[in-house]
Formats: C-alpha cells, sequence, structure tokens
C-alpha cells in the first residue's frame, strides 16, 4: 500500500510539472512579441545625449524633478503636430519642476535646427544619432513619450499622438510635491 | 578534353555499366532458378561490374569536384546523381555483408532511374551563393543523401520481400499497390524519356505570363505546352498552343512536364502489359522466389538501423549547426527542414512499431516503401513545388 | 493486485510475462507463444500494474507506445500541412497585409488556411501542445519500461527454466560425451567471441553487448534536454534576435547588445565573374552573386557609461561580415542578412546662371550633415532654406517628408549672387525641373552628380540555450548509435548430468551476426545443431504456399 501511495505521488509530481512546463511554452510564446523593455514603475534607463547647442543632458541630472521625455521625427505628422502644445505646456510647468526633454531620432542637425527654429520650441531638443537610446527605451513607434517621476522611475508610457490636454494632465502627474 | 567532359563522360560510363550489371543479376538469378550451375560466375560478374560501374561513378564526382571547386552537390542534377552514387555504395556495402544478389535486381533499376532522373536537369557548373559557400555545405549534404541512400535499400529490400509474398493470383490491395509502385517507376521511365526526346529536338517554346503577385514574367517551354501560364501570350511558338490555361497559383511548365511523362509512362506501361501479358510485379516475382525472406526483413531493418543515425546526423544535426551559422537560427521551419523532421519522425514511428508492436514482414515492408517515397517526396516536390530557402536546388 | 508467484518459488510483480527468476511464462498468452516475447525480457511494464487513480489513468495513456506512435504520426500530418502554403515569416508582405495576401494570391484556400492559423502552425498553441505531448509520452514510457528492463537485466540468473529456453527463437537440443568438457569450450569460445560468459554448475549464460539495450533510453533522455532546451529560450536573457539597418560610415548602438555600437565602414557586393550559360542564361540571371560582406568596427562603452555616450569608445575589433561567417562576441553573434545598394549620400549641384549657363560654383551637400549655408567665394553663396530627404509633398505651403531616409531629396536652396545680392529662392526635388516660388530667377542649381552608400542588414543573435541543445543532440546521437550499431546477444547453455544439452540464445536485433557466433560456437564445441524457430515457421507458410 505504502508503496503504491509512494508511486502515485512521483507520478502525480512529474505529470504536474509536465504541465506546466508545457503550459509556460504556449504561454510564454503567445506573449513573447508584447514584451517591453521598460516596465511602467522600474527604474528609467538613464542615458547621456547632445543638444544642439552642444550642451550635454544627462537624465539623472533631473533627479528631483518630473521628466516628459518625448521621442520623436519630422517625418512623423503627429510628433509635428503636438510640438507647439509640448512647447506651450513645458512654458507652464518648466517652473514647477517638470522637465521636458525630446529626442530626435538620428536625423541631422540641419532638419532639427530648422524644425526647432520653425515652432521656435524652448525645450531641449537631443538627437540619438546611434539611436542607442531608443534602443534603450525600446522605442518602436513614434511618438513615444516617457513620463518620469522626480525619483526617476517610469510612470506612464504614451504611444500615439497627445492633446494639449493630454499632455498638461501628464506633466502634472509627474509634477514633484 | 576538359575535366568536366571527363567527368561528364565518366558518368555515363557508370550508367552503362550499372545497366550491364543489371542484367548480369538477372542471369545470376535465372541461372540460380534453372540449374544452380554458373550462379557464382554470373553473381561475381554483377557485382563486379557494379563496382566498376561505381568508380566510375565516384570518378564522375571526384573530378567534378575538381573543375568546380565545391562538392558537386549544389543544384538538383548534381545531388541527384550523387544520391544515385551513394545508393549504389549502399548495395555494395549490403552486398558484401549479406551477398543476396536479388537486392541488386531492384537497387540497380532504383539507381538507374535516378540517374537518369537527373540528367535532365541542366548539368552546367554554376558558381555557389554566398550561403553555399561552406564547408557544410560538403559535410551536410553529403551525410544527408548518405544517410537517405542507406534508408533507400531499406525499401529496396523491402520491395524484394513484398514481390516475393504478395499473391499475384487473386486481387488484393497489395496486389494493387504493389503494382502502383512498379507504374511509378515505369513514370519516371516515361519521364526521362520525353524529357530527353524533346531536348534532343531542342524544343523551346516562350511565352510571357502573369505571376501571382500580378508581375509580368517570361517562361520557356521544353515540352510542347499542354498547358498554359496564366494569363500567356505567345512570344514564340512551336508545334501548339496550351490547350488549357491554368491560375497563376499553378506552374503550368511543370505540369505540362508532370503529364507529358504520365502519358507516356502510362502508354509505355500498357505496351509492357501487352506484350508480357502479366502485371509487371508478377513477371519479377518468378526473379526473386528464392530469396530468404527472413533475411530480407532483416536487410530492411538493418538498413533502417544503420541509415536513421547517419540521417539523423546529416539532415538534423548537421543542419541545425549549418543554419546557425548561416541563417543565425538552427531551425526556421523552412519546406525542406519540415520534410527532413517528417522523414525522420516516420523512421522513428517505424522503428517504434517495429520493436514495440512486433510490425515484422509485410509490414515493415511497406513501412519501408513508404519511408522512401516521402524520402523522394523531399526531393522532388519539395524542392520542385514547395519553393523555400533550399529552392536553389531546382536551378 | 496481486503479485504472481512462479512455479519456482518466485513472487513476481504483476503484469510480468516471464519469470524474473526462472525465465518460466506466467499468463496464458505467453505459454501460447512459440518463441517468447523477450521485448523487455518479459518484465512488467509499470504502467499495465495500477489502473486505478485519474492520475494513473493519465499516466498510463502517455505510457502506452501505441499512443506514443499516433502522437508521432499526428505530429508528422501536421507538420506537413504548414508546408502547403508558406509560412508567414516567408511571405513578402507587410506584417498588416499578411492577411490579405494569402487571400489574394491564394483565393478562399488561402484565406482558409490562414483563418485556421495554418500560416503560422509551427507556434501555434495547439502545435506547441501536441510536441509538449510527445514529450510527456517519452518520459513517461521511458520509464516505465527502461526501470524494469535495467532490474531485470541487472539480477539475470543463469539458470533459466527449459521452457524459458526452449521458447527463444534460437534453441538447440541433443547430447554430449562430456559435460564439463563442453561447457569449459563453450566458456572458452564465447570468451574469445568477447561474451562475457558466468556459471553456475551446469548452466552457462554468456552474454555481450547489454549496453545497447541502453540506447533507446539514452536517445529518449537526449531528445528530452533538447526539448527542453527550446523551451528555455523563452526565459527572458536566453534569447535575442534583433535586426538592425546600418549604411555606410554610420555608427549604431546594437539592439538587444547593451553598450555594443557597430560602425559600417563598407558594404561589399562581390558577383560571379563567369560566363552565363544554359540555365542560367534561360532564366534571365546575368549574374550570381559572390560575397556579400560588411566590413564593420565593432565599439563597446567602458564599463558604466549611459546610452547615447559617444565619448571613450573603446574599439573591439575589426571584422568582416560575411555570409556563413558572423561576427561573434560575448554570445552574440551579427549575421549579414540583407542589404540595399546605391542610397544617396552626397549630392552636388552647380549654381549657373539660366541663360548662359556659366557656372558660379559647385556645393557638395552631404546628405549625413548638410551645411546651412555654402559659401562658394567670388561673393556668391548658397543656404539651405530646407531640407527633406524624402519630399513628399507640400502641406501648408511647408515641405513635408516622408520618411528620414534620403530616397527623394529635396531643398528650398536660398542663392545669392553679386548680381542678385538678396537672392533667389528655388525649390529643387532630384530629376525634376525647379520651382521658383518667388518669380523667374536668373540663377539655378544644376545636378551635378551624386554619391551613394549601401547599406547592411544584420540580424542580432543571441541564444544561450544552444549548449543546451548541442549536449541533447549529442546524447540522442549517441543513444541512436549505441541502440543501432550494438546488439545485446545472449546465449543460454545447460547440460545435464548424463550430457542432455539445452542451448537457447537471444539476440535484439541482427540475427544474422549472432547465427555467426552459434556457428563458431556449435563446431568448436561440437554442440548439436540449433535451429531457428522463426525461419522453421517460415518454411512452412512457404510449403503453403507452392500448392497455390
Amino acid at each position: 500500500m505504502e508503496k503504491k501511495q509512494k508511486r502515485l505521488v512521483v507520478r502525480t509530481i512529474i505529470l504536474i510539472v509536465l504541465a506546466m512546463a508545457i503550459g509556460y511554452t504556449v504561454y510564454g510564446t503567445a506573449t513573447q512579441k508584447k514584451v517591453e523593455l521598460i516596465a511602467v514603475g522600474s527604474e528609467a534607463p538613464d542615458f547621456t545625449l547632445v543638444d544642439l547647442n552642444g550642451e550635454k543632458h544627462k537624465l539623472s541630472d533631473y533627479k528631483g524633478q518630473g521628466v516628459f521625455l518625448n521621442f520623436w521625427g519630422t517625418w512623423c505628422p503627429p510628433c509635428e503636430k503636438e510640438m507647439p502644445a509640448m512647447n506651450r505646456q513645458y512654458q507652464v510647468f518648466k517652473d514647477q519642476g517638470v522637465q521636458t526633454l525630446a529626442v530626435n531620432i538620428a536625423q541631422t542637425d540641419l532638419e532639427v535646427q530648422d524644425f526647432v527654429d520653425r515652432y521656435k520650441l524652448t525645450f531641449p531638443v537631443v538627437i540619438d544619432k546611434t539611436k542607442s537610446v531608443m534602443t534603450a527605451y525600446n522605442v518602436d513607434n513614434l511618438p513615444a513619450t516617457v513620463l518620469i517621476d522626480p525619483d526617476g522611475k517610469v510612470v506612464k508610457i504614451i504611444t500615439g499622438e497627445m492633446t494639449e490636454g493630454n499632455i498638461a494632465s501628464f506633466m502634472e502627474l509627474v509634477k514633484p510635491q | 578534353m576538359s575535366l568536366i567532359d571527363i567527368s561528364g563522360n565518366l558518368l555515363f560510363v557508370a550508367f552503362i555499366a550499372y545497366l550491364v550489371a543489371l542484367l548480369f543479376f538477372g542471369g545470376s538469378i535465372k541461372q540460380s532458378n534453372a540449374t544452380g550451375k554458373n550462379t557464382e560466375k554470373w553473381g561475381k560478374a554483377a557485382i563486379v561490374v557494379t563496382i566498376i560501374g561505381f568508380l566510375a561513378h565516384l570518378s564522375y564526382f571526384v573530378t567534378r569536384w575538381i573543375y568546380t571547386g565545391h562538392a558537386p552537390v549544389s543544384n538538383m542534377f548534381e545531388f541527384t546523381t550523387a544520391f544515385g552514387m551513394f545508393i549504389i555504395a549502399s548495395f555494395i556495402l549490403i552486398y558484401f555483408i549479406y551477398r543476396v544478389s536479388a537486392l541488386g535486381l531492384v537497387a540497380l533499376p532504383v539507381a538507374i532511374l535516378i540517374i537518369g532522373y537527373a540528367a535532365m536537369f541542366p548539368r552546367e557548373v554554376s558558381p555557389l551563393v554566398p550561403s553555399l559557400q561552406s564547408y557544410w555545405l560538403t559535410i551536410h549534404v553529403i551525410t544527408a543523401a548518405l544517410g537517405q541512400s542507406i534508408l533507400a535499400i531499406s525499401a529496396v529490400a523491402g520491395l524484394v520481400y513484398l514481390l516475393k509474398v504478395v499473391d499475384m493470383t487473386k486481387p488484393s490491395k497489395q496486389r494493387f499497390w504493389l503494382e502502383a509502385v512498379m507504374f511509378c517507376l515505369v513514370v519516371v521511365v516515361g519521364f526521362v524519356a520525353v524529357s530527353s526526346t524533346f531536348s534532343a529536338m531542342d524544343y523551346e517554346s516562350k511565352y510571357t505570363y502573369v505571376d501571382k503577385e500580378g508581375k509580368s514574367r517570361e517562361m520557356i517551354y521544353n515540352m510542347p505546352p499542354l498547358f498554359g501560364m496564366n494569363g500567356y501570350e505567345a512570344v514564340e511558338e512551336h508545334g501548339m498552343s496550351p490547350l488549357v490555361e491554368m491560375p497563376a497559383l499553378i506552374n503550368a511548365k511543370k505540369l505540362t512536364t508532370v503529364v507529358w511523362s504520365l502519358l507516356v509512362g502510362s502508354i509505355l506501361y500498357v505496351l509492357i502489359r501487352l506484350i508480357i501479358r502479366r502485371r509487371i510485379s508478377a513477371m519479377i516475382q518468378p526473379l526473386v522466389k528464392r530469396v530468404n525472406l527472413q533475411l530480407l526483413d532483416e536487410i530492411s531493418y538493418r538498413s533502417v538501423l544503420i541509415g536513421f543515425p547517419v540521417f539523423t546526423l546529416g539532415a538534423l544535426v548537421f543542419a541545425m549547426i549549418w543554419a546557425q551559422e548561416a541563417w543565425s537560427r538552427f531551425w526556421g521551419w523552412d519546406p525542406k527542414e519540415v520534410w527532413a523532421l517528417i522523414t525522420w519522425l516516420f523512421y522513428a514511428a517505424f522503428l517504434h512499431l517495429r520493436l514495440s508492436k512486433g510490425w515484422e514482414g509485410r509490414k515493415s515492408a511497406w513501412l519501408a516503401l513508404i519511408g522512401f517515397g516521402i524520402i523522394l517526396f523531399n526531393l522532388v516536390a519539395v524542392n520542385l513545388i514547395l519553393a523555400g530557402l533550399h529552392s536553389y536546388a531546382s536551378n | 493486485m496481486e503479485n504472481i508467484i512462479c512455479a519456482c518459488g518466485h513472487s513476481n510483480p504483476y503484469g510480468t510475462k516471464l519469470c524474473e527468476k526462472c525465465g518460466r511464462p506466467l499468463t496464458e498468452e505467453e505459454k501460447q507463444n512459440k518463441v517468447a516475447d523477450m521485448r523487455y525480457d518479459g518484465s512488467a511494464i509499470r504502467s499495465k500494474t495500477y489502473n486505478k487513480t485519474i492520475i494513473d489513468k493519465i499516466w498510463n495513456f502517455f505510457s502506452s507506445v501505441k499512443v506514443g506512435i499516433a502522437l508521432i504520426i499526428i505530429t508528422l500530418v501536421t507538420a506537413s500541412v504548414g508546408t502547403i502554403l508558406p509560412q508567414e515569416i516567408y511571405v513578402n508582405a507587410p506584417e498588416t497585409g499578411k492577411a490579405a495576401y494569402y487571400e489574394q494570391v491564394y483565393g478562399w484556400f488561402g484565406k482558409l488556411y490562414n483563418a485556421l492559423g495554418l500560416s503560422n502552425l509551427y507556434s501555434t498553441w495547439w502545435f506547441q501542445i501536441l510536441v509538449g505531448m510527445l514529450a510527456v509520452s517519452i518520459i513517461v514510457a521511458s520509464l516505465d519500461r527502461g526501470i524494469p528492463l535495467h532490474k531485470s537485466l541487472k539480477n539475470q540468473r543463469i539458470k533459466r527454466h527449459a521452457s524459458f529456453m526452449k521458447r527463444q527463437r534460437i534453441v538447440a537440443e541433443g547430447r554430449v560425451a562430456d559435460a564439463e568438457e563442453t561447457l569449459n569450450k563453450v566458456e572458452e569460445k564465447m570468451k574469445a567471441l568477447h561474451y562475457n560468459v558466468r556459471r553456475d554448475g551446469n548452466a552457462l549464460l554468456a552474454e555481450r553487448g547489454r549496453f545497447a539495450r541502453y540506447g533507446p533510453y539514452i536517445n529518449h533522455v537526449g531528445l528530452i534536454i533538447f526539448l527542453a532546451g527550446v523551451m528555455l529560450r523563452l526565459l527572458p536573457g536566453f534569447y535575442v534576435d534583433e535586426t538592425l539597418w546600418i549604411r555606410e560610415g554610420e555608427t549604431r548602438a546594437i539592439p538587444g547588445m547593451e553598450g555594443y555600437f557597430i560602425k559600417n565602414n563598407d558594404f561589399i557586393l562581390e558577383v560571379h565573374d563567369n560566363k552565363p550559360q544554359g540555365e542560367q542564361v534561360k532564366q534571365g540571371v546575368n549574374v550570381v552573386a559572390k560575397n556579400f560582406q560588411t566590413d564593420v568596427t565593432l565599439y563597446k562603452q567602458p564599463d558604466g557609461a549611459l546610452p547615447g555616450d559617444l565619448d571613450n569608445l573603446e574599439k573591439i575589433k575589426d571584422y568582416s561580415i560575411r555570409v556563413n561567417h558572423p561576427l561573434k562576441e560575448n554570445g552574440f553573434a551579427l549575421y549579414q542578412m540583407n542589404y540595399r545598394l546605391n542610397e544617396l549620400k552626397e549630392m552636388r549641384f552647380e549654381l549657373v546662371d539660366k541663360a548662359t549657363e556659366t557656372p558660379l560654383g559647385e556645393v557638395a551637400i552631404d546628405l549625413t550633415n548638410p551645411k546651412k549655408e555654402y559659401d562658394l567665394g567670388n561673393g556668391s553663396s548658397v543656404k539651405i532654406l530646407v531640407y527633406t530627404p524624402d519630399f513628399d509633398g507640400f502641406e501648408n505651403g511647408e515641405p513635408r517628408t516622408k520618411t528620414s531616409v534620403p530616397n527623394n531629396p529635396a531643398f528650398l536652396f536660398k542663392m545669392t549672387t553679386p548680381s542678385t545680392p538678396e537672392g533667389e529662392v528655388s525649390f529643387v526635388e532630384i530629376m525634376k525641373p525647379p520651382l521658383e516660388p518667388l518669380g523667374e530667377n536668373q540663377y539655378r542649381m544644376k545636378f551635378a552628380g551624386a554619391e551613394t552608400r549601401d547599406t547592411a542588414n544584420f540580424t542580432i543573435r543571441k541564444d544561450r540555450t544552444i549548449p543546451i541543445l548541442f549536449v541533447g543532440g549529442m546524447i540522442f546521437m549517441l543513444g541512436v548509435v549505441i541502440g543501432s550499431y550494438w546488439n545485446h546477444r545472449r546465449l543460454w547453455l545447460q547440460v545435464g548430468p548424463n550430457g542432455q544439452v539445452l542451448m537457447a540464445a537471444f539476440v535484439n536485433k541482427n540475427m544474422f551476426s549472432m547465427k555467426k557466433d552459434l556457428d563458431a560456437v556449435t563446431t568448436f564445441a561440437h554442440l548439436p545443431a540449433y535451429i531457428d524457430q522463426l525461419e522453421q515457421a517460415e518454411d512452412n507458410e512457404k510449403e503453403g504456399d507452392h500448392t497455390l
């Protein structure tokens, strides 16, 4: 009887382990493509990029402030559309401790400068020449915006165009208390 | 004469030698059936001629290798010819283990047909594309072909087994299917006959057509077109116009070839039946009546046992290592890969059926034939129809 | 379920076919057989012993070889279905347009094929479950058979019951003059044939190649390790599969490979210089590619450097990535996969007087870093008011770019010359006549040439499961080779006090070779001739055939 019991336990364990392995495989394959490199709540990857005036911007230098991090390109119409709104909200929130940082994806200085001049952008615009920050943030589609709180944690990731109302409420979200 | 011409001539010598050896094998068996005398002599002559043929074949392989600078297994002609050579090599090996002449009676015709089939493909030397420039081409393809040809011997033994045991006097499924196998062999003869006839006539008709993605393309037929490509228009037409137009999905040129082969093969088959007034299998049956069934069953099983590990190594293990190196992933579910896996799974099932379910004798022989059918499907259909990454083998 | 007590007094587990100790047949079915079923040496397959709870039932299901074979066949057939139409990854259509592609190209069948998930068959949940069930079957069936077989082979008795021996395929019976001498001679010969010989009184057991019986179990272990390796790929960090397009001259962060940068120095496309002939001409293929190669330099950031920080990049190595020759570094490999030729890199324009075509100088615009203004000396200059790399029309009077790639560069120039000091504006699009939005100009920018560059495409791959797969594959190969190329041969011999001999032999495969050994030992030790009970059976059948 005891032997039989033991055998049943062993069989049960083996079958459960195998079933779990199969279940994990099916689940893992189904969710594989949706894995995000950065997760809400995790530390935002630090980086350093140079702006059009040759000044370095390091994300961790803005600790204590909220950061509105926007990835964009001149060829992307929604990026272009939200820029003036971002510019206005930057003026509102910069004194309340919310920094705006726009990361251009590997375009030429001339194009970026023209764009900045055309829209009279006042926030710092940096160019990710090697696409390394884009890779670190796993950005696929533009525009993409990452909200980082004063502790350097990712609060929210927004892909796609934002209205001015959105932008204001997002900046509010990461405003230091 | 350049090296490549010598190489071609050597292949021709091999082909002739195999034909002669086949006559000797037949003679050896006839003798042993009739008088029992001189069988030794005939049998010895048969295997000696086979070996001479094999040496010529091997020399073809080596000289072509030297000429092209890479193992001659990089296109359909080269691979199929090599496959025929390995079948002969496997046959010689098995012959010296078991000394069964009747095997030659099936193995040689199979090899002859395979070489004949190969010769219908373009024979020029084509330079290698970058993905093939690797020593893995040599290792992977040769090992895989060797494994397949040893497995083919299993089907050869299985066929001999069935030719002996299947009752030809009463209608049965087995009798029907056995004759179907014979018919298929005749169709291959038909293909070779029709291809070489039209190629000797230098037949060529040129058409433009619209492919499945809507692009306009050009197609040259080497046989009178029975079927026309989607939206075909003649550029230069000889003899006849296509009878039926096919949708874009179907390659009407290949269909034309298949139908011509079937047509000529069927006519040949009917002629043979009219002349011998029996089934082909019934005609061969007396030749194999003295073979030892236990031994044939063992040869068939043993060939799978010897061939299976070789096939696994060549067609799966080496294939994966090379794929990882060339295409960055060891497995990509490309049709050729899938069919190698299917072949492997089939022989795994074969072994389990035999070991655990006791499928021996007839059942095992039929399985060996089906296995060879899968190998041929992988060689012919996958290359020519289910084009994938390996489809360079088709041109 | 009770144990079975054999006539010899040994207690066997339920389901045993041949007594573990003496080899007597224990089941009715087994008693009927002329030749004993020696598959697992007659031991009880574990699953056959209990069949009570649901767990036992599931277990027994997977333990069945019949089920295992059925699973192999189902997998085989399913896999073949996936080759009817090309799989999604091989379809040349954008990610979102694949469903439409199947319908458009293959009609209703394509639509159905795609709708049923067959176009992505090998990653569907049901195909994975199928392969998973095959794995369960391999594990359970091997455990159930391997363990009892091992026990039975380990505890083999030398003396077996006559009913066991007479029911082997090879049997010999007769008389010899001297019992002891016969046993000695058989021992001597069998040892010479590399058998392991044991004796117990008047009984002898010669055995060779027992390990061959373990081949199937070893290869099953290998398969399971392989499948486990494939599964591990899903764990984070085990597998990286990224792709990178990089132009000549560019330096890019390598996706998936943190801290590494790669610079494309040169892309080289070489073609064979053979004269096209035969089939190559027929198919209209003029050239055959010989080499795809990208000369790269691999860089690494210093430890602790941040993304985007390009100071102090440390050069790791120069390498030429070619097909079949990936760049390997730190567990990663970069493969040459694809390329695009001739993307515009530099455009040259001449500033000319429209009427006289008199040139005032040339500007060379580096499209990777265009300058705002080009001074031509002689008091003339050209200013780029707007540059769009991939011009796509105007929107609100502003030229728009479709992408950041210079597929269709366009410029809004302001040309200043001594004769037109306030400047003239001209919009220049490649291959088109210039637009003059602010009125007729005296000067124009005349296209004077261009430089192009190539783009290389790499796959970046890391697969930490490879060593596991390799080990699994090697163990599998080892098991298959052991199981296929060796066989387990046994010979039992008993000599009675007055010289009656009973000999039996068993081999799990390759009886042909076993018979050679038997012939040798029979001659050497003057044993009675043996008979092959299977061949006898067949001969009877053949007699029957002859009457037809």
